[in-house]
């Protein structure tokens, strides 16, 4: 009967000491989180786009630099934040070194909360004695992840503010979803890579913008939930009416070539390049980013119920987000590039 | 095989669909088949079959060619750096966001350099065994490629390059297009023929030099047409389709348990299997599923058993 109360004061009072609060994060994993978290480890790509825009002082640094095109777009003393490399993911390039050399306080990681995770979070976690965050990364969960990281952050008005703008956009574009019926939402292919060959299958991260949405991705249905290639054949019995791709040299290309032509999508000219400055608008990185692509998407595959001034949304979002209203000209310079807005 | 790849495929064409569709073709009337079963079987089906036949042909030629070559049935014809050299080229095009053209052309031009850079590293060195300095350079510039090709990936963006980069490492017939086919192969058919016409020269290679001089051979000169045609033939092929391993190194293994080791009977038979094989690979690779299964993939799992059976029934005769 002693040892159990024992044990307990003294974890209450090492609680006590270093003035802990527990958080129970997406993996169901119970963090003590410290008093005071000046500075902010983003694991990934998503994390970054989030804690910049909820605590842009405590961000330590980006995963990977940015491109001067892409630079532009940010304010300058957080554009030019140190490369830190990323911990999780595709192309890991930190380790924990880095992290305990960057004094981080916490590592925050959004995205995927399987066991691959889990374990890398605990491993990190154990070595470095730096509390480690896992949050959810899907789309629909957007707003509660603000939320969450608005108290991990105390940035809790922020988050509301960001966090209310996110519901409102989700709140508008379903409730004119739900007028839709099924017969008007059209058969998209996500066509990536050089040639438009490569797409995402049903359930994955590439192609959540489009489920959410309620268009028909062509290559649900299939085995896996990554990326897949597909045969050209493929494409002629899919006959999409809607292209997206990421892939510029594929938008430039795909109205010469001949194979191409018979597609419903490349004769009604409905072959749309997704913006990527400065992060990409239609799959990755799989954060906040994409909300602004909602819109877009909204008013390309269906005209008809969706008019958003993307101008404007543009400007209103990344002055939100990217803590800079973009000028005339960079507003220009995303949308008008060729294959992002219909002719 | 040609009747069976040309008419199963994700977009069904029955037989008597492609014969009209053939027929149509040839006599400029119109057949009576499916809305855009021409543009499948000409623009789409067609040229992938052919480029998947010229491609097994070639790799396999290729690959029975070098064994004799370099007296060694371990070979491939990737063992000079060909197709690290093509990766390397494809993958830094992919790298730098060029069209797909221009990623084909860097491709070719990386697997012909990386072989001229190894040719002319083992020429200057003068050693009695000039073939084993030819493989160790081979196998030292393929891994600095190799490396080339890590650091590229670990430079590409993750989200865009990087998954194209591995698709294209894994090879697919999927994006061959009829203007691919247009320069291709008529370099495939260029190098595949100093491999026909010398077929008996390059049958005493596999002697030992000294040997093969006693007998009238310029060892040397044919020993570079040998790797030049070679090495245009892998990497007109790895260009348009990315690397294929397998049937390089085993179909001609295979056929010479089948007819020996004499070249003139085995580069015919080779073409023809590595051809055939290769066909009916790139067949199944397109219809078992929705998405393609690579066939890098399906080569080893088909063909690995078939070997085997191969191996065992053959050697254990003539044992």
């Amino acid at each position: 009967m002693i040892r159990p109360l024992c044990l307990l004061s003294i974890v209450w009072l090492f609680a006590g000491l270093a003035g802990a609060r527990d958080f129970t994060d997406d993996a169901g994993r119970v963090i003590k989180l410290p008093d005071r978290i000046e500075r902010v480890y983003a694991a990934g790509p998503p994390a970054s786009v989030l804690v910049l825009a909820l605590a842009p002082d405590k961000l330590i640094g980006w995963t990977r630099a940015f491109r001067a095109n892409e630079q532009a777009f940010l304010p300058t003393k957080y554009a030019e934040l140190a490369e830190l490399g990323r911990l999780t993911g595709r192309g890991n390039t930190a380790n924990s070194e880095v992290v305990l050399k960057a004094r981080a306080d916490l590592i925050i990681d959004i995205g995927a909360t399987g066991g691959t995770y889990v374990s890398l979070a605990d491993r990190v976690q154990a070595e470095t004695g730096i509390p480690y965050i896992l949050l959810d990364g899907r789309l629909a969960t957007l707003p509660q992840q603000i939320e969450k990281l608005g108290r991990i952050v105390g940035a809790e008005a922020r988050a509301k503010e960001l966090a209310g703008y996110t519901a409102r956009t989700f709140d508008d574009i379903q409730s004119r979803l739900a007028k839709i019926p099924a017969e008007r939402r059209p058969d998209v292919l996500y066509a990536r890579g050089p040639q438009g060959l490569v797409t995402g299958l049903g359930g994955s991260i590439n192609v959540e913008m489009l489920e959410w949405i309620g268009a028909k991705n062509v290559a649900s249905g299939q085995l896996g939930n990554g990326l897949a290639q597909i045969g050209f054949e493929q494409v002629v019995l899919w006959n999409p009416q809607v292209v997206i791709t990421n892939d510029p040299n594929f938008f430039r290309e795909v109205w010469a070539k001949p194979e191409w032509a018979v597609i419903r999508a490349v004769r009604d000219k409905r072959v749309y390049l997704s913006p990527n400055l400065p992060f990409g608008w239609f799959d990755y990185p799989p954060g906040a980013n994409r909300l602004i692509g909602l819109k877009w998407l909204a008013n390309l595959l269906y005209p008809g119920e969706f008019k958003y001034d993307l101008a404007k949304e543009v400007e209103t979002f990344y002055t939100m987000f990217y803590l800079q209203k973009p000028s005339v000209e960079q507003v220009a310079k995303i949308l008008g590039e060729p294959g992002v807005l219909p002719k | 095989m040609l009747a069976v790849s040309l008419s199963v495929g994700r977009f069904s064409i029955s037989l008597a669909e492609l014969i009209s569709l053939l027929w149509a073709a040839a006599s400029g009337t119109t057949a009576h088949a499916p809305d855009n079963a021409d543009i499948v079987l000409f623009n789409i089906r067609g040229p992938r079959i052919v480029a998947a036949f010229t491609v097994g042909a070639a790799l396999a030629a290729a690959g029975a060619a070098y064994q004799n070559l370099f007296r060694n049935p371990l070979v491939s014809p990737d063992i000079l750096g060909v197709s690290s050299g093509a990766a390397l080229g494809a993958v830094v095009g992919i790298f730098l966001s060029l069209p797909v053209v221009m990623i084909q052309g860097l491709a070719f031009a990386g697997g012909l350099l990386a072989v001229c850079a190894i040719y002319t590293i083992g020429e200057r060195i003068r050693s009695h065994d000039p073939v084993l300095t030819l493989v160790l350079a081979g196998v030292v510039i393929g891994s600095l490629l190799g490396s080339g090709v890590a650091l590229t990936k670990y430079l590409a963006d993750p989200y865009n390059q990087l998954p194209a980069i591995t698709y294209w490492l894994l090879g697919s017939f999927a994006g061959v297009t009829r203007s691919d086919l247009a320069i291709a192969l008529p370099v495939i058919a260029i190098a595949m023929l100093p491999l026909i016409l010398l077929r008996w020269r390059i049958n005493l290679l596999a002697l030992p030099d000294d040997e093969a001089r006693a007998l009238g051979l310029n060892v040397p000169r044919t020993r570079l047409i040998v790797i030049a045609a070679a090495t245009l033939m892998t990497a007109a092929s790895v260009a348009i389709c990315g690397i294929i391993g397998w049937i390089g190194l085993v179909v001609p293994h295979a056929v010479r348990l089948l007819v020996g080791a004499e070249f003139s009977r085995l580069l015919p038979l080779a073409m023809i299997i590595g051809g055939t094989f290769m066909l009916a690979i790139d067949t199944l690779g397109r219809t078992i599923a929705q998405i393609e299964i690579p066939p890098g993939v399906l080569t080893a799992a088909v063909g690995t058993p078939v070997f085997i059976w191969l191996m065992t029934a053959t050697l254990r005769r003539r044992a």
